[in-house]
Parts: structure tokens; C-alpha cells; sequence
């Protein structure tokens, strides 16, 4: 993948998301959930972000603050136009959000959820551009028939219901339903893991294919490793709430910084048996979002933890300009990438 | 837009809304069909009362008061008989008691005859008509197939005019349960906060009060000299007052459990205003569900209004409901005397059995997607 000129298209700044948890009758606020706790991501224009991390880890959090599910507790989201302006998602009032909403789209992990069964095909992805009135009558349908095609669907089924397609047909009718506005983002919110693994490389190139071909920048969303190495030029993995390391996918995969980060490329399965390396052992649960360990928050599973991670918490250090981990040994573990596989012939 | 496919079956499922969805699965279910069937039979009659009953309601036969219904005969020794024929009256005193009893007696034919002129009577309150679908030639004729009440008056024509209340008064008061509901449950459901802790509390109250002690009072409440037609608003809002909490509860579950589905944020990302995301997305996703709740709450409501106008606190003569009718069974001597009085509870048994099988049918097709 060539590396385009990198302009910023999104740029989250010390995003937090604490929900609170409400106890009695009278609802008390007795503690806060830090699903998002200090995150910070830049996207930028045409670039395909990976974001992994374990179920409950607040990937999803962060893609519904983005679109303003959520109104995040702090921080900022910074949209940027063509000329470099930029106005702040995280901030402006719900009812102006109208104009943003639609340079960021979203595809859903549940292809069965996500679309109104009650409603036809031409009226599901119809409607973005009915709400922002681009096109009406004839030429909406012409443009519902061309973006079905475009997704690998017939238009003549445009009178049908989500009900009358499979979990793959669904997720591509999801897709174009995002194409509809033209986005400049599009946030991929595990658009493949509730699809069969067949169907996953068919989804996976569609995408791939789109942002080839209008190069959308995407946010994608993912809990498989495999996935994210096939489509993202850049990754971020996230451990309870935070950011604990950036790279490039090829240099992630090569050479992680960050031991979290070497224990779940550990876990992809590896088909070449020369390649393949001893699992790192990742002991205990994920720490509670609701009460978060002193320091690190990674500490208390990690092999490397030292006195100094129970009680300071790392911060975001570079070990290349591109290479970013939050450990305070990062550049100095040997998390042994696949350059030097663990077995030996 | 037309598909041409080979396989129009195929196709037409494919194609289906919710409502045919829902339709071809509620018409699998066959005594729901068949209560389908009798209750419309019931509307339609009610909404054709005039023509349907053989004589004014009103109209006072003092001379055959309490007199028993007469049987519709097709078959005698004088032959088969169609139109049907009916047997006149003797009136008798019973030597005992001295109390005057009518029997039917075979000597007195009276030949009936189809769409014949009667009593005058109004098609929607504004057509003027005296066809009558049965009845005898000479309209002085006794003509009383379920017999008459203490006054004379004919059962069977005040039974099917009574309809006409009993069966709407349920529909109006459901119809304001479901406006009342849907707002307030609405309102619960989406905003939440301290506007639902708020209505949450009022609906468990209002819930924790025992019903009929609550109905006397409002009605009592209502001022005596309200017409027909007020009397009528006044009850139906009394029944409503408790029927919305049921709505209002389904519906704020329903608000709550969708706010967090996917197919709604999609909606909000797409740039769907608020107020079309609940009439658009949320409203016809459980309104199906609603209208299997609200088919079951009609029963209720009519049991209501009957039991009601019976304890003499809703509707009053000379209001016909099939509780004012049943107004006159009070007494002991009634009932042994002139059982044919309680003939109105046969109506009502029906219709609330129709509307609890077409609710259960309803409540099996209501969600197809599931």
C-alpha cells in the first residue's frame, strides 16, 4: 500500500468515557465505568486504522463516541475539512451535529440488528440520502440501484426485506447504506465477525476494494489480528480503556513494543511451522474497567512487571517516529517477533 | 417497480411487509380466524342495527309485557314454512299468584316475511329507512323472538342495539389507552431520568388501586345531568383512565430495548431526525405488539362498562348497552320469573371469548421476525 500524503482527517485527544454505575432507588452514583480512558488517535485522509483489542476493552466505545451515541466525559474529536479546519465532535450541541453526521459513516458488527427489517432495501438506503435530500424519486432509485450494485448486490431486489438475505447480503446492504453520503470516514465496527469465515474474505475485499477505488479512510474495528494485518495500513491496540501501542502493521506484527501487544500476535495461528513460536501466557482476567489497577493497568498479567508498573503509569513513548507503545521498558523487552521465530528447526 | 422473476411465490415472500407477514401467520391460526369472523358478524350488525332488529327498541307493547320468546317455526302440521312463521300469544293469570303470563300459543300463526316495512328507523343517524331484515306484515303484530322485558319492549332488538354501545365503548376507551400510552410511555421511555421515576410512580399507583372502588367514584363523580352522548365519553374515559398503564409499561420496555439497537443508531448516523426515528423506526416495530395487547385489553373494558352500568353507576336508561339491559336482572323474581332477561350475557360471552382468541392469534403473528 503506497503511503498517501498524510493529512489528518480525525484526531481524538484525551478522549474519556466514564459511564457512571447508579445504585438505589434514588440512583446514586457510587462509581464510574472507564470503558474510554484517555485515548488519543489520529486518522488520517485515505488511511485504513485498525483498532484491536479483547471484547470489553472499549473499541466499541470509542467508534460511538465518534459518532456522538455517547457524549464523551472529556476530550476532543476533531474533525478536519479540506483546508485544514476543524471542529471539535466531542463538543458541539446534538441537534448541529446534522452536517458532521454525514462525512462519518458506520458499518455494524451484526448484519441482522443493524437493518429495520420493517423497511425495503430502497427505503433503508434511501434514507440517508432522503435526511440529507441529495436526490428524490427517480434518481434516488437510479442511485440505490447503482450503490447495490456497487456492493455486489442485484438492483432488482431493492423491493425486498433485510429478511430475504443471508448474514453476507445483509452486511453488504449495511455497506452501501454507509457508501450512500459519500463519507470521508467510515468507522467498520467488526464488520466480519459475525459472518462465516468464507463470507469474511468476500466482505473483507469488498472493502478493500472500496477504499482502493474512492479511498474512504476507515476506522476498523476488530477483535482478529488476521483481519486487521489483511486491511489496515496502521494499528492501535487497546488494553482496558487505553491506547497501549501504534505502528505500522507490518512493523506491529515484526516487532512489538508493548508485551500485551506480543502476547496477541502470539495467538494468531501461524500456518508456516518454521514460523511458528511458543504462545506468551497471558495469566489472570482483564482488570475491571470500573476499578482499574494502580499504575500500568496492564501489570498485573504482565511477565515483565516491576515495582515501578504498580505504581506508575507509563506513558505514550516513540520508540520510532511511526512506533508508539505505553510501557515503561518499551524498546527494551525482547518480545521476540517473527524475524526470530522461538522454535528452531 | 416490477420484477419479472420466474418465481413469483418466490418473490411475493420476499417482498412481504410486516403486515402481510404477520397476516399470513395469524390466518394459520384457526379459532382466532373464526372469532375474526364472528366479531366482524357483530359489528356489522350493530352498525346496521336498525335494519337488523325487528323493531324499535324503545317501542313499549304494554299489553305483552314480559311475554317469552317466541320460537321461529319452519316446520309444523300445517306444512314447511318459509319465511319462517311465529306463534301468537294467549294471555293467562296464573290462579295462584293472579299474575298475568303470556304462552305461546299454535293456534295463532303469524307468516314473516323478508325486508319488510317496519318501525322507522335512521342508517348512520341521517338515512331514514323502515326495512326491516325480518318481520311480520301487519308491524301491530307481536313479534318478540327473545321475548320482552318488564315493559314490553322486544329483547332481541334491544340486545342488537345495545351492541352498538358495548362493542365501541371498548374501542374508544382502548383507542385513548393507546394515545395516553404512547405518549406517556414514550415520553418514559426515551427521555428516561426523572421524568420516567415520575411516571413509573404515578402508573404503580394509580395500579394499586382497586378498580371498582375507583370506577364508582369517578362515575359517581360524573354530574347527573350529562346527555346520553356525554355519559357515553364520561365512562370510557373512566375505563381508560386505567387501561393506559398497561400500554404505557409496554410501550417505555419497548423505547428502552430499542434505543440501544443497532438499526437505530445506523438511523441517527444516517442523519434521521429524532421525530422520524420514533414514528419511522420505533413506533412500527412494536406496534403490532401493541395492538395484540390492546385486542386482549378490549374484553376487559367491556366486562367493565357491563358490570358498570349493572351496579346502575355507567350508562343509565334510556341508554341501550348490554349492562343497562342486564340492569333489569337484579332481582331474584327476575331471573325465575323471566330468565329470557339475562339473554344480553350471551352476547358479551361471545365477544369477549371472540376478542381473547383473535388477541392470542395476534400476540402469536404479532412479531414475524422473530
Amino acid at each position: 500500500m503506497t503511503m498517501p500524503e498524510q493529512k489528518p482527517l480525525l484526531e481524538i485527544k484525551n478522549l474519556k468515557m466514564h459511564f457512571p454505575i447508579k445504585r438505589g432507588v434514588m440512583g446514586r452514583t457510587v462509581g464510574h465505568i472507564k470503558a474510554v480512558d484517555d485515548v488519543s488517535l489520529t486518522i488520517h485522509q485515505g488511511e485504513v486504522l485498525g483498532l484491536v483489542g479483547e471484547s470489553g476493552c472499549g473499541k466499541s466505545t470509542v467508534s460511538r463516541c465518534i459518532v456522538r451515541a455517547y457524549k464523551p466525559t472529556a476530550g476532543k474529536i476533531l474533525l478536519y475539512d479540506d483546508a485544514g479546519g476543524a471542529v471539535d465532535l466531542a463538543r458541539i450541541p446534538e441537534p448541529d451535529m446534522l452536517p458532521y453526521r454525514r462525512d462519518i459513516q458506520m458499518i455494524f458488527q451484526d448484519p441482522f440488528s443493524s437493518l429495520n427489517p420493517r423497511m425495503t432495501l430502497r427505503q433503508i438506503i434511501g434514507e440517508p440520502m432522503r435526511n440529507y435530500q441529495i436526490c428524490r424519486g427517480k434518481a434516488l432509485e437510479e442511485r440505490v440501484a447503482y450503490l447495490l450494485e456497487s456492493v455486489g448486490l442485484r438492483s432488482e431486489h431493492m423491493s425486498r426485506y433485510p429478511h430475504a438475505f443471508s448474514g453476507g447480503q445483509r452486511q453488504r446492504i449495511g455497506i452501501a447504506r454507509a457508501l450512500a453520503l459519500n463519507p470521508r470516514l467510515i468507522i467498520c465496527d467488526e464488520p466480519v465477525s459475525a459472518l462465516d469465515v468464507s463470507v469474511q474474505a468476500q466482505i473483507l475485499n469488498l472493502l478493500r476494494d472500496l477504499q482502493a477505488e474512492f479511498r474512504y479512510s476507515y476506522l476498523f474495528i476488530a477483535h482478529d489480528l488476521s483481519v486487521v494485518d489483511y486491511i489496515c495500513e496502521r494499528v492501535a491496540v487497546m488494553y482496558v480503556g487505553k491506547i497501549v501501542e501504534t505502528a505500522d502493521t507490518a512493523t506491529l506484527f515484526k516487532d512489538p513494543q508493548h508485551p500485551y501487544t506480543a502476547a496477541l500476535r502470539s495467538a494468531i495461528p501461524q500456518l508456516n511451522p518454521r514460523l511458528r513460536q511458543l504462545p506468551v501466557p497471558l495469566e489472570g482476567d482483564v482488570a475491571d474497567p470500573a476499578n482499574t489497577p494502580a499504575g500500568c493497568v496492564f501489570h498485573p498479567r504482565c511477565r515483565f512487571a516491576e515495582d515501578r508498573c504498580r505504581h506508575e503509569a507509563p506513558a505514550m513513548t516513540a520508540t520510532s517516529p511511526r512506533h508508539h507503545a505505553r510501557c515503561h521498558f518499551a524498546g527494551e523487552l525482547n518480545l521476540s517477533g517473527l524475524s526470530e521465530p522461538a522454535a528452531t528447526a | 417497480m416490477s420484477d419479472d422473476a420466474p418465481k413469483k411465490a418466490e418473490e411475493r415472500q420476499l417482498t412481504a411487509s410486516q403486515w402481510q407477514l404477520i397476516w399470513w401467520r395469524f390466518r394459520k391460526h384457526r379459532a382466532a380466524m373464526i372469532s375474526l369472523a364472528v366479531l366482524l358478524l357483530f359489528y356489522f350488525v350493530a352498525l346496521f342495527a336498525g335494519f337488523f332488529a325487528p323493531r324499535d327498541p324503545a317501542r313499549v307493547d304494554a299489553q305483552f309485557a314480559q311475554a317469552p320468546p317466541q320460537p321461529l317455526v319452519f316446520l309444523d302440521k300445517t306444512g314447511f314454512h318459509f319465511p319462517p312463521i311465529v306463534y301468537g300469544y294467549v294471555g293467562e293469570r296464573d290462579p295462584k299468584t293472579l299474575r298475568k303470563f303470556y304462552r305461546v300459543s299454535a293456534d295463532d300463526r303469524h307468516q314473516l316475511r323478508f325486508f319488510v316495512r317496519g318501525d322507522p328507523y335512521l342508517i348512520f343517524g341521517f338515512i331514514e329507512s323502515d326495512i326491516h331484515l325480518i318481520g311480520t306484515e301487519d308491524p301491530q303484530l307481536p313479534l318478540f323472538l327473545l321475548g320482552t322485558d318488564l315493559l314490553g319492549r322486544d329483547m332481541l332488538s334491544r340486545i342488537i342495539y345495545g351492541g352498538q354501545i358495548s362493542l365501541t365503548v371498548g374501542l374508544v376507551g382502548v383507542f385513548l389507552s393507546l394515545i395516553l400510552g404512547i405518549l406517556l410511555g414514550g415520553v418514559s421511555g426515551y427521555y428516561g431520568g426523572w421524568l420516567d421515576i415520575a411516571i413509573q410512580r404515578l402508573i404503580e399507583v394509580l395500579r394499586s388501586i382497586p378498580t371498582i372502588p375507583l370506577w364508582l367514584t369517578l362515575s359517581a363523580a360524573l354530574p347527573r345531568n350529562l346527555t346520553q352522548l356525554q355519559m357515553y365519553f364520561g365512562i370510557t374515559i373512566i375505563l381508560s383512565f386505567i387501561g393506559w398503564t398497561e400500554v404505557a409499561r409496554v410501550v417505555r420496555g419497548k423505547f428502552m430495548s430499542l434505543r440501544n439497537e443497532d438499526f437505530i443508531l445506523a438511523a441517527r448516523t444516517i442523519g434521521t431526525s429524532r421525530f422520524r426515528i420514533i414514528y419511522r423506526h420505533m413506533v412500527p416495530s412494536f406496534i403490532s405488539h401493541l395492538i395484540a395487547a390492546l385486542t386482549l385489553a378490549l374484553p376487559i373494558m367491556i366486562l367493565s362498562e357491563t358490570a358498570l352500568s349493572f351496579l346502575g353507576l355507567g350508562l343509565r336508561p334510556p341508554t341501550i348497552s348490554w349492562g343497562t339491559l342486564l340492569d333489569g336482572t337484579q332481582n331474584l323474581n327476575a331471573i325465575a320469573l323471566t330468565p329470557w332477561l339475562l339473554l344480553p350475557v350471551a352476547p358479551i360471552i361471545i365477544t369477549v371469548l371472540a376478542f381473547n382468541f383473535v388477541g392470542d392469534g395476534l400476540r402469536d403473528a404479532a412479531d414475524p421476525y422473530a
